[in-house]
């Protein structure tokens, strides 16, 4: 897996980056006419002095044959920019096959949430139908391999569920959930306040703000066992914190449970399905693990499911709650089946 | 890149998007500035920066400049982008589409994308269509070797533990596509090796994805739409066709009785929980986690299955 943390800069400053801004610059300010410094600065990710920077080796530009002359003309007084002349590179480069693939791609994913779509209008189709249209002319060959790439959705993004958390969200009402959580097989109910949708890897999550729990929680769409939308308006505290998802979707709280496994090639699985902090070969198709964990019942849970498939070895008081809650199992496997009767619920 | 380097790539751009006609390199030598004065030395400078104008995406076109010496020209109608012009609505699926590779591998290209339908007079703001939030998150080390395999249609090795095997083995794949599905990446194509189509799972590939072929030498079947491919592999449990006999604790087993297809109180005071399952290995499994609070009671193979769970959990 490569590093969550490695640097995916959104404008790059390094070599032929500034060369393509640049050449992006130009028609940015001839498509606007008149355009001021902080607001340009702000679209291409610098700061007005880079921008500065910029405009200036712009000007100086000069080409010595046949006659020497500058081909760009500019000004930015009173922090206004103004490119009066600057044929030939008046529009901007055509689109690269990653660049028109990057966007065709995700637009065509967004084709799988619900309300983008379905935003028809008459005669012209979805916003969504019409932006891939266009940009697919634009890109015109560039825009060929991007059909040798997709990503598809889980299908709970056409439920009724997703339907009323918009409703819900457009509205900016409270909603009541029943909400089935996994890792204790018990079924919640609390009251949220939307805050937004996040379609994540796949999944639908709504972020609200969790009336329950008084902080800002993630819920998943396919957990969802019921919702109404209540008449109350949605208050989401000034201090509600949205995930960063430039951080993940996960991230373990300070208190969270450092947990070691062992697993058997059988049980790989884990590590392509949860969040691991490390991951490591110990030959054979066998791997160790370290992952986070906030409930100890669902790392119960998981280990007695896999069992012989994996093994805990950190921490080790939670390794003989599992196999404990397994004895207890087995013991009630071993009874006659005729006179069944049930043990009193063991306190693991 | 420095500032001097900056200029005269700036300006060679310019020099030859200006020009109809092919210019030499003498020529160009001539009229922009900053190239050395020995001709060996601007020789190696320029060829370094023909290279780096055509990394940009920039078409440099080469013909004869007449007398059979080669000259270059950028034409300007293969170089701008076309006319585009979006409505609102269009801007805004635009700016939450720009976004969705924000942290993953076609993060830079995205942006670049859209800093060029900017420049093309799109307004596509950031604060734009509330609410709804799409993302990829960063995947997988094999996704961008991958993803030019295919762009360019090279063929490609590489190590592949396949799903519970210990050992790990190469493979040799012309790679068609690739697809997300449900948060997983995938690449389908033609495995030479089985000469079958085959799919692959990202995660699963082990160390260094390698190039077998120059581009251009894969062939991707017409009509071949890897989706389905993809779709077909991953179509996830098989459709349930048996059906088990729980003894449920009262209160518990909550995700099970969500799929029940009946439940009734049991003489003993716990449920009869009757659930629909394909795969009995990894039904055992989930119901082995549910511990001491649900015991299988039909058929004997899942219950057998179960306290073989359960007995490995143990040890």
């Amino acid at each position: 897996m490569t590093s969550a943390s490695s640097p995916r800069a959104s404008t790059g400053r390094t070599s032929g980056d500034r060369l393509q801004r640049l050449l992006a610059l130009v028609p940015y300010v001839i498509s606007r006419q008149v355009v001021g410094l902080p607001e340009t600065a702000a679209a291409f990710g610098v700061t007005e002095r880079e921008l500065i920077d910029d405009l200036n080796l712009l000007w100086c530009v000069e080409l010595r044959a046949p006659d020497p002359y500058c081909p760009i003309d500019l000004s930015y007084e009173g922090g206004e920019i103004e490119i009066s002349q600057a044929e030939p590179m008046d529009r901007p480069l055509r689109l690269g096959v990653d660049e028109a693939s990057a966007l065709l791609v995700a637009l065509r994913m967004l084709a799988d949430v619900g309300s983008l779509a379905e935003s028809e209008e008459p005669g012209g189709g979805s916003a969504l139908s019409r932006t891939i249209a266009k940009l697919e002319a634009a890109a015109g060959e560039a825009a060929a391999p991007s059909a040798q790439v997709a990503v598809q959705l889980d299908q709970i993004a056409a439920s009724s569920v997703l339907g009323q958390l918009q409703d819900a969200l457009a509205r900016d009402r409270r909603v009541h959930l029943k909400y089935y959580v996994p890792g204790r097989d018990e079924a919640t109910e609390r009251d949220v306040d939307p805050m937004r949708l996040l379609v994540v890897e796949g999944r639908t999550y709504l972020e609200g703000w969790c009336r329950r729990a008084d902080d800002v929680r993630l819920f998943r769409a396919d957990r969802v066992l019921g919702i109404e939308v209540l008449p109350d308006a949605a208050e989401i505290p000034q201090h509600a914190q949205p995930v960063d998802l430039d951080r993940g979707l996960y991230r373990p709280a300070p208190d969270d449970l450092r947990v070691v496994l062992e697993l058997a090639a059988a049980g790989r699985w884990v590590a392509e399905y949860y969040p691991c902090e490390e991951v490591t070969e110990l030959g054979d198709g066998r791997l160790r693990v370290v992952l986070r964990a906030a409930d100890r019942r669902w790392v119960r849970r998981l280990l007695l499911g896999l069992g012989e498939d994996g093994r805990l070895t950190e921490p080790a008081a939670l390794a003989s709650e599992v196999s404990e809650a397994a004895g207890a199992a087995l013991a009630q496997y071993a009874q006659p089946r005729d006179v069944f009767v049930p043990p009193s619920r063991p306190r693991a | 890149m420095s500032k001097r380097k900056t200029e005269r790539l700036l300006s060679l751009v310019v020099c030859l998007l200006a020009t109809d006609r092919y210019l030499t390199a003498t020529q160009i030598r001539t009229a922009v500035p900053g190239y050395p004065d020995s001709f060996d030395a601007f020789k190696r400078m320029f060829e370094r920066d023909k290279e780096e104008l055509r990394e940009l995406g920039i078409p440099l076109e080469t013909g004869a400049a007449g007398e059979e010496e080669p000259g270059y020209r950028i034409p300007r109608q293969i170089y701008m982008l076309p006319d585009i012009r979006l409505a609102p609505d269009e801007a805004a699926v635009l700016a939450v589409a720009a976004r969705v590779w924000r942290q993953a591998e076609l993060a830079g290209a995205a942006a670049g994308a859209l800093l060029k339908l900017r420049a093309a007079g799109v307004d596509a703001e950031e604060a734009v269509r509330p609410g709804i939030e799409p993302r990829l998150l960063a995947g997988e080390a094999s996704f961008s070797a991958l993803w030019e395999a295919v762009r360019d249609r090279r063929p490609v090795t590489f190590c592949y533990r396949a799903a519970g095997r210990s050992d790990p083995q190469r493979r040799q794949l012309e790679p068609w596509g690739v697809v997300n599905r449900r948060g997983r990446w995938y690449v389908a194509g033609h495995d030479t090796g089985r000469d079958a189509t085959r799919v692959f799972r990202l995660s699963r590939i082990e160390g260094p994805v390698e190039f077998t072929g120059p581009p251009g030498s894969v062939t991707v079947p017409a009509g071949q739409d890897v989706r389905e491919l993809v779709a077909d592999w991953d179509s996830a449990p098989p459709p349930p066709q048996q059906t088990a006999v729980l003894r449920v604790r009262p209160g518990a087993g909550f995700g099970l009785r969500r799929r029940a297809l009946g439940q009734r109180p049991g003489p003993d005071g716990w449920d009869e929980v009757e659930v629909p399952f394909g795969e009995t290995g990894w039904f055992a499994g989930h119901l082995a986690s549910f511990g001491p609070d649900v015991i299988v009671a039909e058929p004997a193979d899942l219950r057998d299955a179960v306290i073989t769970r359960l007995k490995g959990a143990l040890a």
